[in-house]
Order: C-alpha cells, then sequence, then structure tokens
C-alpha cells in the first residue's frame, strides 16, 4: 500500500478545522455537554484508518470526531450529532462521545474507559468465527491500560488469536494526570508483549509513520498472526475537554509538542520535496473550512428530534 | 410428555440452537471440557467443538464484552456466567454496553445475546455466592429479564431467549436444577411478558417467580386446608412484566403477597406492590404485603440460610391476616 500525502494532509486540515468549528460552536451554546478535541492527534487517526480496510471495524473511545472523519463519516451528520439533532450520525442520541455508523462499520464511540475493549474482541471473533479477512481495530487512550478490561481483553485476545489490532494513543495524560505518576510501567507497548502480542511503538506525531506502521501491523494481523498492539505516542494540543482549564501542564512542555505538529510536519515536508506548493495548501485550506462551515450550517438548520421518538430503540423490534 | 429435570430441559433447548443456527456459540468459564458448574452443557464440547463451545478465561468482563461485541456482528452467543454474583464484574458490559448500544445507536447496532447465570440460595454456599440479584437487571431498561420457575418454563423460555433480537439475562435458581416437570420433547416457546396462572384462587394472590413460586404453591396448599383459596401467579419474566396479568388477580382476589428471595429494602417486590397500588388501589381490600428475604449478607450456616429466606409459615401467616 502506498501513501497518498495530499489525502493524508488533506484530512488532518479537515479534521483540525472541523473541531476549531466545534470548539466556536461549543463557546457559542451550540454544542452542551462533553466535547473532547482530538487537535494534535490528527496523525494517529488520519495515518491509521488510512492503512485500513473500509470494512475493518472501528471502536474507539470518546474522543473519536477524528477517527469519524477519518473513515469517511458525513461530517455534517457528525456535527449535527454534537448539535444533537436529528439528522445526527445517531439522530441525536448519541452526541460527541457516542457516533456510530454501521453502514461504515464504525461501531462507535464509547465513554467507559476501557469498555469498548472486550467489544472489539468479539467482533473480531465473529470475524474469526465467520471466516473472512476483516479485523477489529480498537483505539484507546492512555487512561485505559490500568483498568481491569485492558487485561482481560488483551489476554483474551492472545489466548485466541482474534484479528484485533488495538492502537493506544498515548498522549501522555488521562484527564488532567501524567501517565508517569499513575503507571507503573509507562512504555505501555511492553505491557502487550507481556501477554505474548506483537507490540511496536510509533511515532504518533508523523502521519507517515502512523501509516506505514498500521499498514505492516494490519497485514500481519489480516493473516492470521494473531492480534496485534500500536502504541503511538502523540500529545493533544487542548485540555482533556471544553470545560478543562489546563493547571496541570507546563507551558514549555506543550509549546515543545506544538512544534511538533503533525500538520506542520507533512506540509514542510511536502513542501520541499517539491509535492505541494502553497497555493495548493491554500486550497486544501479553503476546502476545509467550506467543509467545516458547511456541517455547522447543516447542523444548525437540522431540526431537533422528535419527542415522540423518545422511546424508540429500547429494545429491538422484530422485523 | 417426558419428565425431565429443570436442568435438562434446559440442554434441550440449547442443543436445539446449536443444532439449528450456525450463528449460535456458547462460551463460559469451564462449559467445556468440565461440563459446566451445573452440568447444563456436560458434552456438547465432544458434541459440537471448541469453535461452538468455547472455554474461556476467569474474566467475566470480557468474556460478555466478547459476547456483545459478536452479537453486534451478527451472531448469536450465548455467556454462560457461573452465579449471578459473579455477574457483578461484568455489569460495566450488561449495563453500560449490551443494554444501551442499540438506543445509543438509533437502532445501527442490537445486541442479541443470551447471558444465562445461577441465582439463589439454599446449598449454603455463603454470602457471595448465594444472592438474588435479579432486581439490580430489571431495573435496567433495553434488557430483558427471565426467571424459570419449572422445567416446562426453562426450555420454552430459553427457546424464546435465543429468537429475541435484544440481550436476554437469563437466571436459573441453583436449588431448581434437579427439579422435575413435564416437557414436551419437540420445540416450543413460552412468550415472554406473560405470567403463568400457577394455580387458581379466589381469596388472595401470591405472586412469585423462580424458587418462590414453588414454596408459594406449597402455602397454598396449607392456606387451602384453612379453607383460604390463594391463587399464585408465576411470573416467568420480570421485563417485561405481565403488569396486566398482575391486575387481573388481584382485581378477582382484592388481596396480594410478593414472594421473594431478593432483599426487600429496594427489591423487586417492591415495584409490584408500587404497581398495584398506582393502578389497582381501589380494587384492594388490604395492603400489598411482601415477603421477601432478610436484608442480611447470606449466611453459611444451614439453619441461618433458611431463616434468611422467605419462609412458607410466614406467607400462611401473612395471608391469614389479610383475609
Ligand atoms: C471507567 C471510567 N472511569 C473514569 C472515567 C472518567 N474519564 C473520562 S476520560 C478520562 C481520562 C482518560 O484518559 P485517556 O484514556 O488517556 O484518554 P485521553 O483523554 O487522553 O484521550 C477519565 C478518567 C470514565 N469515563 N470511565
Amino acid at each position: 500500500m502506498k501513501t497518498d500525502r495530499a489525502k493524508l494532509l488533506q484530512t488532518m486540515l479537515t479534521i483540525r478545522r472541523f473541531e476549531e468549528k466545534a470548539a466556536e460552536m461549543y463557546a457559542r451554546g451550540k454544542i452542551h455537554g462533553f466535547l473532547h478535541l482530538y487537535i494534535g492527534q490528527e496523525a494517529v487517526a488520519t495515518g491509521a484508518i488510512a492503512a485500513l480496510h473500509d470494512d475493518d471495524y472501528l471502536v474507539t473511545h470518546y474522543r473519536e470526531h477524528g477517527h469519524a472523519l477519518a473513515r469517511g463519516l458525513d461530517p455534517n451528520r457528525v456535527m449535527a450529532e454534537l448539535f444533537g439533532k436529528a439528522t445526527g450520525v445517531t439522530g441525536g442520541r448519541g452526541g460527541s462521545m457516542h457516533l456510530f455508523d454501521v453502514a461504515k462499520s464504525f461501531m462507535g464511540g464509547y465513554a467507559i474507559v476501557a469498555g469498548h475493549m472486550p467489544l472489539a474482541c468479539g467482533l473480531a471473533l465473529a470475524e474469526q468465527y465467520k471466516g473472512t479477512d476483516r479485523i477489529a481495530v480498537n483505539f484507546i487512550g492512555d487512561g485505559a491500560v490500568n483498568e481491569g478490561e485492558f487485561h482481560e481483553a488483551l489476554n483474551l485476545a492472545s489466548v485466541w488469536k482474534l484479528p484485533v489490532l488495538f492502537i493506544v494513543e498515548n498522549n501522555l495524560y488521562g484527564m488532567g494526570t501524567d501517565i508517569r505518576r499513575v503507571s507503573a510501567v509507562t512504555e505501555i507497548y511492553k505491557r502487550a508483549e507481556a501477554y505474548a502480542m506483537h507490540a511496536v511503538q510509533v511515532d504518533g506525531m508523523d502521519v507517515n509513520a502512523m501509516f506505514d506502521a498500521t499498514a505492516r501491523i494490519a497485514e500481519r494481523v489480516r493473516s492470521g498472526g494473531g492480534p496485534a498492539f500500536l502504541e503511538a505516542i502523540c500529545y493533544r494540543f487542548r485540555g482533556h475537554s471544553m470545560s478543562d482549564p489546563e493547571f496541570y501542564r507546563h507551558k514549555d512542555e506543550v509549546e515543545h509538542w506544538r512544534r511538533l505538529d503533525p500538520i506542520a510536519r507533512l506540509k514542510s515536508q511536502m513542501l520541499s520535496d517539491g509535492a505541494l506548493s502553497d497555493e495548493e495548501f491554500d486550497r486544501m485550506q479553503q476546502t476545509a473550512e467550506e467543509i467545516a462551515s458547511e456541517a455547522a450550517r447543516f447542523a444548525e438548520e437540522s431540526p431537533e428530534p422528535a419527542l415522540e421518538t423518545l422511546h424508540d430503540h429500547v429494545y429491538k423490534e422484530r422485523a | 410428555m417426558a419428565v425431565v429435570t429443570y436442568r435438562e430441559a434446559l440442554r434441550q433447548a440449547l442443543r436445539y440452537q446449536l443444532q439449528n443456527d450456525e450463528r449460535v456459540f456458547l462460551m463460559g468459564e469451564d462449559i467445556g471440557a468440565y461440563g459446566g458448574s451445573y452440568a447444563v452443557t456436560k458434552g456438547f464440547l465432544e458434541e459440537f467443538g471448541d469453535k461452538r463451545v468455547k472455554d474461556t478465561p476467569i474474566a467475566e468482563s470480557v468474556v460478555v464484552g466478547a459476547g456483545i461485541g459478536a452479537a453486534m456482528a451478527g451472531l448469536k452467543p450465548m455467556v454462560e456466567l457461573m452465579t449471578i454474583n459473579f455477574s457483578l464484574l461484568a455489569i460495566d458490559q450488561i449495563v453500560n454496553n449490551a443494554s444501551k448500544l442499540h438506543y445509543m445507536s438509533n437502532g445501527q447496532v442490537n445486541v442479541p445475546i443470551v447471558i444465562r447465570m445461577a441465582g439463589g440460595a439454599g446449598s449454603q454456599l455463603g454470602a457471595q455466592h448465594s444472592h438474588s440479584l435479579e432486581s439490580w437487571f430489571a431495573h435496567v431498561p433495553g434488557i430483558k429479564v427471565v426467571v424459570p420457575a419449572t422445567p416446562y418454563d426453562a426450555k420454552g423460555l430459553l427457546m424464546t431467549a435465543f429468537d429475541d433480537e435484544n440481550p436476554v439475562i437469563f437466571i436459573e435458581h441453583t436449588a431448581l436444577y434437579a427439579s422435575k416437570g413435564e416437557v414436551p420433547e419437540e420445540a416450543y416457546r413460552v412468550p415472554f411478558g406473560k405470567a403463568e396462572l400457577h394455580r387458581e384462587g379466589r381469596d388472595v394472590t401470591l405472586i412469585g417467580y423462580s424458587g418462590s413460586v414453588h414454596q408459594a404453591s406449597r402455602a397454598a396448599e396449607d392456606l387451602a386446608k384453612e379453607g383460604i383459596e390463594a391463587e399464585v401467579l408465576n411470573l416467568r419474566t420480570l421485563r417485561p412484566l405481565d403488569v396486566d396479568g398482575i391486575l387481573a388477580s388481584v382485581r378477582k382476589t382484592h388481596r396480594a403477597i410478593i414472594v421473594e428471595d431478593d432483599w426487600k429494602f429496594g427489591g423487586f417486590a417492591g415495584e409490584i406492590a408500587a404497581i398495584v397500588q398506582e393502578q389497582a388501589f381501589d380494587d384492594l381490600d388490604a395492603p400489598v404485603m411482601r415477603c421477601s428475604g432478610h436484608d442480611i449478607p447470606m449466611p453459611y450456616s444451614g439453619k441461618l440460610e433458611q431463616a434468611a429466606l422467605p419462609q412458607e409459615h410466614e406467607i400462611v401467616e401473612l395471608a391469614k391476616s389479610l383475609v
């Protein structure tokens, strides 16, 4: 598989702009509840998801707008979901933390830390059972690794050789807590090795590295090599959520990581390769801007869910 | 009709499912080589192989969660948890995932999983193996809670559980596995949400489920000797609950006692009592009463354990005080 760097750059720009727009909408009171922005981590979802098959399952944590957009969910419907509108990807039932689009094998964003890991094992189990070459890809944060379900899931995946790829986005913080203060082993991939699982660490601020590592490791999983584990070292530029006053990180640290911005990095690489011109970049930014603005307009003009639907979908009725 | 045990009735339903639906597979701790803690799946591993009958690690959360994931991907898993007490290690998966995914996804996914577990006391297993926590699950919308009392119920309800497109918590009573009753050999379904009129009467309704149906029946026999005709209702499922059946019986007898092993404080009997007073207050000739387990962790001593559970003579005395 070969990377299409222009496409990766466009996806990252779109995620970035979409999220800035979401933050704006949050400040204007259009979006409520929790809003966890992915800004800074775009390379992880973008690189990884580009390297997968379109029907590989994605099971992600609650910071999942980037994964949803990278998988190709309709930005209008994602934004509408943040607004809680009827046109949202789950009709306003899920919100920011629970995006679903089963037609795109996007099996949900989940807000119980590590609680979605067993589901990824089960999706993988089902495909193994059916004999397909579809794999399940499970995104988690570094905060998940001290939960019991992390260990249960890694063990089960390993003993049953499930076609599941765990991707931990190690952004060094779980909410406001530095991983070094709460994790006995901070090199997370080593924990996976303890479960006899193929595990690698990769620079999650480098979208090319993400793409290459994922392509390689996903192929291994797909061809029956058992589960695998990818630790992406990354950083979120914003607070944990919109309500985070961010007292816990030193300015110098944030500055250091901002200099590793994955978008700026790919841009300058492509400029110096001659693969991109300034005008082309401007056009890409313009495209991102249009997508984000159109999404906000669509969300704003969309209707609220009908109150008569309040009790729909508690149980599945027989067809 | 053949007379078989509750255990055998469950086996018949599971075997039927394995034989007739490729999507069905079983997983759980010790269900394969060991044959299941209560021997329900004995011999299945040999008969169906380890693709269909999976021994799992002792890791309730991931086992239930993997079942949910497999159900989301179109399979029909049956997960066995050794006892309801251990379901608490999987409660995150049941309450935060299984019950909510259909709603959260706006109907895009559903979770047709059957989670079997043994509940109830009476075998002197101590406080961490002997509780009746079904009301905890019945509290949660999005799942169904099944509590079979007889072998006939056990087979017919388990068949229905596999037909259902939703997560079903199927709670078997440890003291009933060896109990016997008539069970048709062929496949049949007992519908959810429809109570069985276990015994007809006119003076008081005894409402029970699972093991307490049998206690209520024995109490009804004692009451009959004293000229009091008690009606016994076997709920069969707590969610959905046969509210109409409960109200119809109460409107006939004008008195109700709910019998359950569960703790009284915050237990399921309180829910039924509230429903009856909300919807049939004018038909009542006496307050709705509860005959529940004591509010204590289950003691080990056989004598204490029995004393902690509802007693037949208590049901009889309560009924006499109402009539
Ligand atoms: C089981 C559980 N405990 C606590 C929380 C509250 N909580 C939400 S996000 C979060 C931090 C998670 O950090 P991490 O997994 O590293 O993800 P990140 O926010 O860095 O993307 C916590 C503690 C939760 N959602 N679930």
